[in-house]
């Protein structure tokens, strides 16, 4: 049964990828679209990942977009500079924003709540500041002729292998921890559960995804600039939308509302001028009657979907 | 210009920018001391102060004085509506559904000002003439002075209302135990809402204080100060009233330093650097008292 | 049976400020012993425990498990030495399921690596099927077998209490600390309870110290008591020595006893 469903949601992952391949032969759907493809396929490497730390662990990061800003910059300086292939920049794009994780789990991690928010935004931008100042990467001119070499097939490769990786960590004792650490620190702790150690885990692997979605995403755009749009505050609070929307702690929550919030201000033209105003207003709403998010903490499923269906054709039946 | 003298002109013009910090951070520390809720919005209500005053005297034709108390009494009234609409009815979620929701208060404010009153800058008008007065070796403007004079008697007024007005008690009775304070008979919403109309009317001042310093105001004005003016809360330790205006200061002052002798690109970094330093090391502030966790 | 203490808690001093919340405190708890902490409200009990369980400071004083010194440790390396405990006001994981509550105290026991749950590998899915197995086991002892995939906190309070004692179950605990576990329960309830906590002792093989203020609970129910008056150890011996205990009786019992 558990394999069964594994293998048709494989399959399903398959399909889409090729519909849209061939759909991009046919020109059905042109380059520009494929690009929001892939541009989803990073918001949702970065979604999912801040939900491990915020969502699951129930820490509450608004600096994402720090650990972005690592990936970016030092995927780019290897392949620009150094020539490296792109798979090893990625991986040390990860790698470093997983040991900036680290490096700012430890201390931060013994703040609590919007201490530590305040903290992380703080981070976020202090990374900022230092890439603003590094000639190596450009400065404030930013970092102009990276290689395009993000290719939609790439970021839906590695959108795949986040969310797997994510959600069979959270589904296992190591997730388990980290949930008892968000519902009852005290408890957890009275448990054998070292809370510390996991919310600096949950950081280490939230930052290292980060940071390997700001590798795609540097060599998506091909240049970065060091703004607050792109990597500073306002792309952490970007993230952070697209998570409470989704729900704190469901993974598929986190998938949907990253693609949609990504293709919606893309396909409304004039959308995007009213789009800082709706979600805002959203997101309020959202969280004085619905905190939970949209899914609130539940996650889609097959069998669940099945059910539904067989459920509402039931009702059907009998009316 | 010998280092000493550059130093002194660099505290003069610290202390002018530490006590605009000041004013915000005052608004900080009041509300998280009686919801213990940092307003995330409050740096917008800042930015919209300077907008009101910047029609109260260009299209109103207010004079500089009526100005100000009309942008004070607009933003407290917005501060108010806000913790109506927003916070309130959050008051018993948990403090992340709150964060989140103040998040979303100042993004809210942010674009409905980029919109209505549009994206680029707008030059502040002059209400008074420019002025420079020498003072020794250093140099003071008539503007400083104006923001410090500004400063420190809304401060006075501040500590008068909390101190030896009824107002005060009540509000002081609130932020130590909402529920006592309930049955003391004292109307809870009534005070929060009068600590956000105090709070937002305070930043309003600084907003107005800011756009005739600098000239220019734009609707983020408000995000980077605000962030700031939070840091000077709690480096003075959040929730305590004289630590708002001692780190407001200190913070100006530091500020002024590091762009001195490093760069002017460092400016932003150097609020969060001491932010984590204070949070890490002294995480109740300058002034605050140890507490203890309840398990 | 052996006899040498298996926790020995010699001159436990707990201060808040200037508050001596716990002064003096000095008690030993053979193996297997069925113990009660009693006194009126105040009187310090839930802070021994917290001190006991590593979240509150020690001020001063010794405590030791097993011959290991146990104070001041951090708390989730208390509960790997085998002491676990319930909380007076419930503290269970309320959004989660009543089987990842019992499956995360687990966790010390956990054996396969990070990597072998990121890539669900056969020895993931062997000891998963452990930790399951072994959950469903304590659930059984406590009488929720059919309970496991509720959510805790939609469960009625008394159940809400049985499935914090079979999480603590969990750990394989030595010593096993109850606070007021019959809190809220109906006289029918804590009659069954009696009988699980003398069950869980003798099958179980381990040492229950617990706080109550239901005498009747702990008369029954307790071979020692220690009694705590305004943080001070007035008085330890039998339920009927403590009975007689003038200075208990004037202290705490006076009241309701006699």
């Amino acid at each position: 049964m558990n394999k069964l469903s594994s293998l048709i949601k494989g399959i399903i992952l398959l399909l889409a990828y090729l519909v849209v391949q061939l759909l991009e032969r046919q020109g059905v759907l042109l380059p520009y679209h494929v690009q929001i493809l892939s541009l989803c396929c990073i918001n949702v490497i970065l979604v999912v990942s801040l939900n491990l730390i915020n969502g699951f662990t129930g820490q509450f990061s608004i600096g994402h977009a720090g650990f972005l800003a690592i990936g970016a910059y030092a995927s780019a300086y290897l392949t620009v500079v150094w020539q490296a292939p792109f798979l090893f920049a990625i991986i040390c794009g990860g790698v470093l924003a997983g040991i900036a994780g680290l490096a700012v789990g430890l201390p931060a991690l013994r703040l609590r709540g919007d201490y530590l928010a305040i903290a992380t935004l703080g981070f976020g931008e202090i990374i900022r500041v230092i890439i603003l100042n590094t000639d190596a990467v450009g400065g404030a001119r930013g970092f102009s002729g990276i290689p395009k070499y993000t290719t939609f097939g790439l970021a839906y490769l590695m959108a795949i292998f986040t969310v797997v990786v994510i959600r069979n960590f959270v589904t296992s004792d190591y997730g388990r921890a980290c949930l008892a650490v968000r519902e009852d620190e005290i408890a957890a702790e009275s448990l054998g559960v070292n809370s510390t150690y996991f919310k600096v885990l949950a950081f280490t692997i939230g930052a290292f995804f980060a940071g390997t979605a700001g590798a795609l995403f540097s060599h998506y755009l091909q240049y970065m600039a060091p703004t607050p749009n792109q990597i500073g505050f306002v792309k952490s609070i970007d993230i952070l939308i697209m998570l409470v929307l989704g729900g704190l702690g469901s993974i598929t929550g986190s998938i949907v509302a990253a693609i949609t919030l990504t293709i919606i201000p893309e396909l409304l033209r004039g959308f995007a001028e009213y789009r800082m105003i709706i979600y805002p207003i959203l997101l309020i709403i959202v969280m004085i009657y619905r905190p939970a998010g949209l899914l609130a903490g539940n996650e889609l499923s097959l069998s669940g979907i099945t059910q539904f269906v067989k459920g509402a054709r039931a009702h059907g039946n009998h009316t | 210009m010998a280092w000493h003298i550059m130093a002194l002109q660099q505290l003069i013009n610290g202390l002018a920018l530490g006590s605009v910090y000041a004013l915000i951070a005052l608004g900080y520390t009041m509300v998280y001391g009686i919801i213990k809720l940092i307003n995330f919005a409050h740096g917008d209500i800042y930015m919209l102060g300077a907008y009101f005053g910047f029609y109260a005297i260009t299209v109103l034709k207010l004079s500089l004085v009526p100005a100000v108390l009309t942008s004070m009494a607009g933003a407290a009234l917005v501060g108010v509506l806000l913790e109506r609409i927003a916070y309130r009815p959050l008051r018993n979620s948990p403090r992340i559904a709150v964060l989140i929701t103040a998040i979303g208060a100042s993004l809210l404010l942010q674009s409905t000002a980029q919109l209505v009153f549009g994206a680029s800058f707008k030059p502040f008008p002059q209400a008074i003439p420019f002025r420079r007065i020498q003072l020794g070796p250093v140099f003071i403007t008539n503007r400083q002075l104006l923001i410090f004079g500004v400063a420190v008697l809304l401060m006075v007024i501040l500590h008068i209302i909390v101190h030896y007005t009824k107002l005060g008690k009540a509000m002081r009775a609130v932020s130590m135990d909402k529920e006592a304070a309930l049955l003391m008979g004292i109307n809870v919403d009534r005070i929060i809402s009068a600590t956000f109309a105090m709070g937002s009317a305070l930043a309003a001042a600084a907003g107005i204080l800011v756009g005739m310093y600098y000239n220019r105001i734009d609707p983020y004005m408000g995000m980077m100060p605000g962030l700031k003016a939070f840091v000077a809360a709690v480096l003075g330790g959040i929730g305590i009233v004289p630590g708002a205006v001692v780190g407001g200061l200190l913070m100006g002052v530091a500020e002024n330093v590091v762009v001195t002798i490093g760069s002017s690109t460092l400016r932003d970094a150097v609020a969060f650097a001491i932010l984590i330093v204070v949070l890490l090391f002294r995480p109740n502030g300058l002034l605050g008292k140890k507490g203890i966790e309840k398990v | 049976m052996a006899t040498t203490p298996e926790l020995m808690v010699n001159n436990l001093c707990v201060q808040f400020g200037g508050l001596k919340a716990v002064d003096q405190v000095c008690f030993s708890l053979k193996p297997q012993t069925l113990a009660g902490l009693i006194g009126p409200n105040g009187a310090g009990k839930t802070t021994v425990f917290n001190a006991l369980t590593g979240l509150c400071p020690v001020t001063s004083g010794q405590i030791s498990f097993n011959e290991k010194q146990l104070t001041n440790e951090a708390p989730h390396n208390i509960a790997r030495y085998g002491i676990a405990r319930t909380f007076q006001n419930i503290r269970l994981f309320r959004n989660l399921t009543v089987l990842d509550n019992l499956r995360i105290a687990y966790h010390q026991n956990r054996q396969y690596s990070l990597l072998c749950s990121v890539f669900r590998s056969a020895r993931f899915k062997r000891e998963e099927a452990q930790i399951t197995a072994k959950a469903k086991e304590a659930l059984a002892l406590v009488d929720l077998a059919d309970k496991a995939d509720h959510i805790a906190g939609s469960l009625p309070y008394g159940e809400q209490r049985r499935v914090e004692i079979a999480r603590a179950l969990m750990l394989n605990p030595k010593l096993l600390l109850l606070d007021e576990p019959a809190a809220g329960m109906n006289p029918h309830e804590t009659q069954c309870l009696l009988e699980l906590i003398r069950k869980l002792r003798d099958d179980l093989q381990i040492t229950v110290l617990l706080i109550e203020h239901d005498m009747k609970l702990v008369m029954n129910l307790c071979e020692e008591l220690f009694v705590l008056d305004y943080g001070h150890l007035i008085a330890t011996g039998d339920p009927k020595s403590i009975q007689n205990n003038e200075r208990v009786v004037e202290a705490y019992l006076g009241g309701c006893m006699a």
